[in-house]
């Protein structure tokens, strides 16, 4: 159960990919954060991610938690956008046996979870083949 | 003022059933389906799309169409029947996955099949009537046919948007027209999951009593003919209604089938004439006129004569076109897969 609060809270990342863009030292943070690692920097600026990459690393999931067996067996990837930022998502709409390093991947809009047949609906970025 | 279509853009779900497929598990006839439906597949949504997620796909690709920032749109009306909350707005989703809140007014339309160029009809209105410069209408469903009943074979998914605008026009607006009666042919009440039909009733007197008067009203209103346009497109809840609709109005072949997708996606419902539209927007030329008559069962059609401006080169392969969408890469399901994506069995409750 994620819940109204969290998924309104989290809207500007999940619904339209903005990121935090550290001001003293450039970094960028998905989801952003309040202060830079790096440089301890607490002043960011919004950036819009890339909307494609490639496929770095990735998972099949066979066996799917509560809420994702409809979906099952499907991929979880480390996607490296063309921007640098590295996202964690899943990548929808493929064959397992047919997915490969270095595929090149785009963002879509997508539901990822929903809380029970009466509660909310959780929407939010998932990759698919390019 | 010239107003009219300013972005497109459509958007088609990857997977696929056939005929075929669903006839053999209810031991139905596929040829006379495919011949009597001129259906060959559908378009099926996977398990984490809905209309709020297709309506966002597409009303990107308009907004990458026309060039705007989000911010700048006034209004937006998405027409359905299968919005996913009973209460609880698709719009407000949309909008803000997009970036077009909060100044924005916003309502979810509801017509059946014709809820999506209801969108269009009124977000065209609003910036003719000068109350906002930019107005997005949508039409997306993903369509609910029961188990085993002739709309299974047709119920698909897809979606189209349209920025309506008054600079950089795509596509001017020069007529409307709307034909509406109280027939019907087939509804859906209030926590039914599926929707009822009156069989044969829904061609005559439902859908061609209205999209024919509608089209014969339209072309009496702008002083045209069917020679006047290059394209015509029709609401499709199957290949074979549409075809013959146009032809009953004096329209060719010719100028009905790039529009007329129907054959191999199905009944998308609110989106079924808006994305044959999209599909026409894609390949029209400089002065081309199209000519659209929607159908909502209830019933109602809703007519629109476009003329298309040299704007249009500039945009169509900005982004997806939709017969593109449509032929590359589908995936096929069989049965089964098709009736888990579409929550069609039965599950142990949580």
């Amino acid at each position: 159960m994620i819940g109204s609060p969290r998924s309104w809270r989290e809207k500007p990342q999940r619904y339209r990919y903005e990121a935090g863009k550290c001001s003293g030292c450039s970094k960028i943070f998905f989801p952003p954060r309040l202060v830079c690692d790096a440089c301890g920097s607490k002043t960011f600026e919004t950036q819009v991610l890339a909307q494609t990459g490639v496929v770095e690393t990735f998972t099949i999931i066979e066996v799917a938690p509560s809420g994702f067996t409809d979906e099952a067996p499907y991929a979880v990837g480390i996607i490296k956008l063309d921007d640098g930022v590295k996202v964690t998502a899943q990548i929808a709409d493929c064959k397992p046996e047919e997915l490969k390093l270095g595929d090149k991947v785009r963002l879509e809009f997508r539901k990822v979870t929903e809380d029970g047949a009466s509660g909310i609906l959780h929407y939010g970025y998932k990759f698919v083949l390019a | 003022m010239d107003v009219g279509i300013v972005g497109y853009g459509a958007y088609v779900p990857r997977h696929r059933i056939k005929v075929e497929e669903i006839a053999k598990v209810w031991g139905a006839d596929a040829p006379t389906y495919k011949k009597g439906l001129m259906l060959g597949e559908k378009s099926v949504p996977s398990p984490d799309q809905d209309v709020i997620t297709m309506s966002v796909e597409a009303a990107r690709h308009a907004l990458t169409r026309s060039g705007i920032d989000a911010n700048k749109i006034g209004a937006i009306y998405i027409g359905s029947e299968s919005h996913p909350y009973a209460v609880k707005p698709s719009g407000t989703i949309v909008a803000d996955a997009i970036g077009a809140t909060p100044n924005i007014h916003c309502a979810d339309m509801e017509f059946a099949c014709k809820a999506g160029t209801e969108g269009m009809f009124v977000a065209m209105s609003l910036v003719k009537a000068g109350e906002m410069d930019y107005a997005l209408g949508i039409g997306a469903d993903t369509s609910q046919g029961a188990p085993g009943d002739a709309l299974e074979y047709s119920a698909a998914a897809g979606a189209a948007a349209f920025i309506m605008g008054k600079e950089k026009v795509l596509a001017v607006c020069e007529h409307t027209h709307a034909h509406m009666t109280d027939t019907p042919d087939f509804w859906r009440r209030e926590y039914q999951h599926y929707p009822r039909h009156a069989g044969r009733f829904t061609g005559e007197p439902a859908y061609f009593d209205h999209v024919v008067p509608c089209g014969r009203g339209l072309l009496e209103k702008s002083g045209t003919t069917p020679k006047d346009f290059q394209w015509a497109v029709f609401h499709q809840p199957n290949g074979k209604f549409p075809m013959r609709a146009g032809k009953k109005l004096g329209f060719s072949t010719e100028q009905m089938k790039q529009g007329w997708l129907a054959p191999i996606l199905g009944n998308t419902y609110s989106g079924s004439s808006p994305m044959g539209l999209s599909a026409v927007l894609d390949v029209a030329k400089p002065g081309d006129r199209i000519f659209m008559v929607s159908y909502g069962s209830g019933s109602g059609s809703d007519g629109f004569i476009f003329r298309v401006t040299d704007e249009i080169a500039k945009v169509q392969k900005a982004a997806p076109q939709t017969r593109e969408q449509l032929e590359d890469n589908p995936i096929y399901i069989d049965y089964g897969t098709y009736a888990k994506y579409r929550g069609k069995i039965r599950m142990l409750e949580d």
